[in-house]
């Protein structure tokens, strides 16, 4: 069996020279308490915690070479048990995920899969108990390895403990769908495998993996390998009897792998089918046919390696992770001021919370201003609250808490607040001339290395800072709603910005801890102006007479966070309606503002629908405001245009320059509108759906960026 | 306010297994902190009646105080031990007597009424932090002849004691090394010493040494059963030639750490912990720097006179075995043989090693069990020459003994 899979992880290596090989050390070593010799594996890359231990086909073949040496031991009785762990803070964080992207065929995607089922297997099958020590981080292929063994110890200060496949458009492939359930059930299995993995790729701590099962024993950071090993002696001399608890194989079973799909429907709406594949396995694993379930993950692996979700899912992915934090286009760090002083223009809600944002992330002094006293004093008292909301769930302790409260003030006279700041942000009234009215009254007051930074939507910050004595530090800040949870931050050059103030821009958004993406001063800059087009060409068939509901399941399968008339009520329609109008006046040949909702904001309506029964049903007052004509469209009619529109919008604004390339969109619809990672924002779906080619005449990204190479 | 001077007692002592310094070593790439850490989590496992809360202080020794030894070793100890925070800790520096100091000195706080139990114990990675790392002497001990260069150099003193007792030979003290290795080996099969040792998982990368990954340390690695005089009698003697002192007749250079739970005896009875040793006197001692293995005389002959007692009621001996000469140079004075059963009844230094600041506890963990096994012995003592000319000497009174607690 072994030379079979030594020649087919070769034949995968080939494909994959540049993998970073994992080795697999074997050492051998005393058991305490006299309990005999035992072969110990570390999966060690050879480089420290900052690059994570991971498995492509090199480095599964020198694992299968260790087990190749300590099969032999275990056979001629040299050994009384095998252990596996890994170096420093890491025990392993899976496959190699650009090994994965270099991959063409299905039949080289089903090698990998294979290959690790062979490698991994043989770790049950040795002669002796084998225990699998997660000393730290372990994801994926890392927590798969130890699912094969017999035993599993766990350290209490491990951080981050998941099966994130299905987050990126995979399934556990390498055991992970089959034995997780057969371990601690299916209900556990599809929380680790389906819930977190969805919920924005959540981990689990130590002591989860322990409580849920996984691990059979848990012990501190501190000697957590030295315990871990007298436990592997006490248990091997029988003076530790490791239980579990049954699984539940009746109706349990069936029940959480329906809680799976329910969970699956409420974030991909069936748009990705990576879940779906993995509650297939889980459901079919019920019998504990363990090969069953291995074949079916290898195929489902196979299938989604081929696939165009798993791509834009690992495109996305390397998008946030590595673009979103080194932003394209961003000048010289060193070029960036210190900030120790921050004033806010506006006390108003969203003030309030930038003052916040800013207060806990720079923790320096945060002075807010309004037009009177009572606003001010709802502002402070606006960011006082949210301190103690964090002080009450124990987010900050009281010294810290103290220390915010103690940085916040308001006051009314400018010359008084700004006087010493190195940053000023605006966050009044969207209007020209209010905001260049502020920005000059700022100017007067504040030194002149000051940022001036303004949070609008879609006004011209070259405009604002037109009228100032040095408009070059004028920066357009550009936050999302909630501030405090969608992580993009649009910063946009005037005209006249200098390279100091982008680069002081640039330096606090990374403080404040959000990805900011560099955007030229264009109307709406890149998410509004994406999500008006797309909204209005919705609102447009609406017009035109297609039925409401028609037009909503058009966009379903494109699996959103939610639907565009959901989105419009919680953005607000008088705001969706505003930013058409900017867009009307910038371009109107192709932004249209619908009378229809501007009917629905006239009446004061809050949005479409009513909830009355529980579910979104059009509110019939709405119904009663609409004047639609009868051109009416199927859902496929509809999809086609809206995506057509969005397509050629972001066409248009490549041309223009508005972001330096097509991943600047993608990252901006990720992390500024919740778009998925099974869309790899858009650009990659409009490729795969040929929607590109039909509008613009060709692709965003070439063929392998985000899909299947060439 | 009225005081009372308290009894202290010894209520549990491990170690580490002692390792080579140097890049072959076991150590090699474990952190001294790492050690002494280990070390105190095992003694608190091992004694689950005390609770960690009551610990009043945290006294660990080194002698290079510095990278990994330093950051006042005994309260950054404390926390990476996962002690509570309420715990205090604070470093020592005697040198070879780094342990046996933390010891009396926080012995002579519990006595005072100043704590209940403390934590002693010391570390020393002589691989990490070699022997005269970053020392800076002051330029008047050469020129003001305040001591001989030698003082500087333990091998060099060790020759000079020889001088001084030239009936003590290179044979006496090669014969002395080969028994002190094989009543280590004996103490071993017999399963004495790995009660009391820690296990420590080390980390290796380098394929030259040995096997690369993560290993298991379970015994002592300077050992050398089965040495003979034979073998030792061919050695370097690298401090002079034609000198006396061997790689073989004297402990090497070596890692390791000792923790040790010191306790007034009210609260280790109150809170039913082991009473394995109750503390009689102690005394440290100055003599010549060029001479520093002869400190073991006078000051045992310090503790003993603060304890009314004569050396012929001491019935278990733990010498330090930095260097033969310096054992058999304490024998002679006090009319001992070589070879009485008396001495180092488990082997001493020379097998095992002697991490410098940590090897106070050893003696004390070793003679402890030997109490344990020999309740007709009522007195021990545990001595040991340190650096710059001083002696350090503790007795112990063994708290199995028919008269133990009362008057001699």
């Amino acid at each position: 069996m072994s030379t079979t899979t030594a020649e087919l992880l070769k034949g995968a290596s080939e494909l994959f020279p540049d993998e970073v090989v994992t080795s697999a050390h074997v050492r051998h070593l005393e058991l305490p308490h006299g309990a005999g010799r035992f072969a110990l594996i570390t999966l060690d890359n050879g480089f420290d915690h900052t690059k994570p231990t991971t498995f492509g086909p090199g480095s599964l073949a020198q694992l299968n070479a260790a087990i190749d040496q300590v099969e032999a031991e275990a056979k001629a009785g040299e050994i009384v048990g095998v252990g596996v762990t890994g170096k420093p803070f890491i025990f392993a964080v899976g496959a190699d995920l650009k090994g994965v992207e270099l991959l063409k065929k299905h039949e080289d995607a089903l090698a990998i899969g294979k290959g690790g089922h062979e490698v991994f297997k043989r770790l049950a099958a040795l002669a002796v108990p084998t225990f699998a020590y997660y000393n730290g981080a372990a994801m994926g292929g890392g927590v798969e390895v130890g699912l094969h063994c017999t035993y599993r110890t766990v350290s209490k200060a491990l951080p981050a403990f998941s099966l994130p496949e299905v987050f990126l458009g995979l399934v556990p492939g390498w055991g992970g769908c089959t034995l997780l359930p057969n371990l601690i059930g299916a209900d556990r299995a599809v929380s680790v495998i389906i819930e977190n993995s969805l919920n924005q790729n959540k981990q689990l701590k130590g002591v989860q993996v322990f409580e849920l099962g996984i691990a059979d024993a848990i012990f501190e950071g501190a000697d957590f390998l030295e315990q871990s090993l007298v436990w592997t002696a006490q248990v091997l001399k029988g003076d530790v009897k490791v239980e579990r608890p049954d699984v539940d194989r009746g109706e349990g079973w069936d029940q959480a792998v329906a809680r799976g799909r329910f969970i699956a429907d409420g974030k991909v709406h069936g748009a990705a089918p990576a879940a779906y594949r993995a509650l297939d396995i889980i459901a079919a694993s019920k019998n504990g046919d363990l090969q069953a379930g291995f074949d079916a993950e290898d195929q489902a692996l196979a299938d989604l390696i081929m696939g165009g979700e798993l791509r834009s899912g690992i495109y996305a992915f390397n998008l946030v992770q590595k673009r979103g934090k080194r932003p394209a286009g961003a000048p010289s760090k060193d070029l960036a001021r210190p900030v120790t002083k921050v004033g806010v223009v506006g006390a108003g809600l969203m003030a309030s919370q930038l003052a916040l944002l800013f207060l806990r992330r720079l923790e320096v002094p945060v002075v807010l201003t309004d037009i009177d006293q009572e606003r001010i004093d709802k502002g402070v008292g606006y960011v006082h609250a949210e301190i103690d909301k964090l002080l009450g769930k124990g987010r900050i302790n009281q010294d810290k808490a103290n220390r915010l409260k103690g940085l916040v003030s308001g006051v009314l006279d400018k010359a008084e607040g700004f006087a010493d700041a190195d940053f000023v942000i605006e966050a009044v009234f969207e209007e020209i001339g209010v905001k260049q009215q502020v920005f000059a009254e700022v100017e007067a007051v504040a030194p002149a290395h000051a940022i001036l930074a303004t949070n609008t939507s879609s006004l011209s910050v070259t405009e604002m800072a037109s009228k100032l004595k040095h408009p070059e530090r004028v920066v357009g800040f550009h936050f999302f709603n909630p501030v405090a949870v969608l992580p993009l931050l649009e910063i946009v050059r005037g005209e006249q910005t200098d390279d100091a103030a982008l680069a002081t821009a640039f330096g606090v958004a990374k403080k404040l801890k959000k990805t900011a993406v560099l955007v030229k001063d264009a109307p709406a800059f890149v998410v509004n102006r994406i999500l008006t087009r797309f909204m209005g060409e919705i609102q447009n068939v609406i017009d035109e007479g297609t039925p409401v509901d028609v037009a909503e399941k058009a966009i379903e399968p494109l699996g959103l966070p939610m639907s565009p008339l959901v989105l419009l009520e919680l953005v607000g329609p008088a705001i969706g309606l505003h930013v058409s109008e900017t867009l009307n006046r910038a371009f109107p040949e192709r932004f249209k503002v619908s009378p229809n909702l501007k009917a629905v904001v006239e009446a004061g309506k809050r949005g479409f629908y009513v909830y009355d029964s529980g579910k979104p049903e059009l509110d019939p007052e709405v119904a009663a405001l609409l004047k639609q004509g009868d051109s009416v469209l199927t859902q496929e009619q509809v999809r086609e245009r809206v995506l057509d529109a969005v397509a050629q919008e972001i066409g248009l604004m490549l041309d223009e320059g508005v972001v330096a390339e097509a991943q600047d969109i993608d990252l901006c619809l990720i992390t500024g509108a919740g778009w998925p990672f099974h869309l790899g924002g858009i650009t990659p779906y409009l490729d795969r759906e040929g929607v590109s080619e039909r509008v613009n005449g060709k692709r965003f990204l070439a063929q392998g960026v985000a899909s299947v190479p060439a | 306010m009225p005081r009372t001077v308290r009894d202290v007692v010894f209520v549990d002592g491990v170690r580490t297994p002692f390792g080579k310094a140097g890049p072959k070593g076991i150590y090699h790439e474990t952190r001294a902190d790492d050690l002494v850490v280990k070390a105190i989590r095992e003694l608190l496992r091992r004694n689950p009646n005390l609770d960690p809360a009551k610990i009043d202080e945290v006294a660990v020794a080194a002698t290079t105080q510095i990278g990994d030894q330093g950051l006042t070793l005994g309260r950054t100890a404390g926390i990476l031990a996962g002690l509570p925070q309420s715990v205090p800790g604070y470093s020592i520096d005697r040198m070879c007597a780094g342990a046996l100091t933390a010891v009396t000195t926080t012995a002579g706080s519990i006595a005072f009424g100043a704590y209940d139990a403390v934590i002693a114990g010391g570390v020393e990675h002589m691989g990490r932090h070699p022997m005269g790392e970053g020392v800076d002497p002051n330029p008047r001990f050469v020129s003001e002849k305040l001591v001989d260069e030698s003082a500087l150099f333990m091998g060099m003193t060790a020759e000079n004691l020889h001088d001084r007792y030239p009936h003590i030979t290179k044979e006496r003290a090669d014969k002395f090394a080969v028994g002190s290795q094989e009543k280590a080996a004996k103490a071993y099969a017999n399963g004495k010493i790995q009660q009391d040792l820690v296990p420590i998982s080390v980390r290796n990368t380098n394929a030259e040494v040995g096997e690369t990954g993560w290993g298991l340390v379970t015994a002592d690695e300077p050992m050398r059963p089965g040495t003979t005089l034979e073998n030792l009698a061919g050695l370097k003697t690298p401090f002079r030639t034609h000198g006396r002192v061997t790689a073989g007749n004297a402990a090497g250079l070596n890692d390791g750490a000792t923790a040790s739970i010191i306790a007034s005896e009210d609260f280790a009875r109150e809170n039913d912990l082991p009473v394995k040793m109750r503390l009689v006197s102690y005394a440290f001692a100055g003599v010549e720097p060029e001479v520093m293995g002869y400190g073991p005389i006078p000051a045992t002959e310090k503790a003993l006179a603060k304890a009314g007692l004569g050396i012929e009621d001491i019935n278990l001996f733990e010498i330090n075995e930095a260097f033969a000469v310096q054992v058999l140079a304490f024998l002679d004075h006090y009319g001992i043989a070589d070879d009485d059963p008396r001495v180092n009844q488990y082997g001493g230094a020379i097998a095992f090693g002697h991490p410098l600041a940590s090897s106070g506890v050893r003696l004390m963990t070793q003679l402890a069990r030997q109490f344990e096994e020999q309740p007709e012995v009522r007195y021990g003592l545990t001595t040991m020459c340190v650096g710059f000319g001083m002696g350090a000497t503790v007795i112990w009174e063994n708290p199995h003994h028919k008269d133990a607690g009362g008057d001699k």
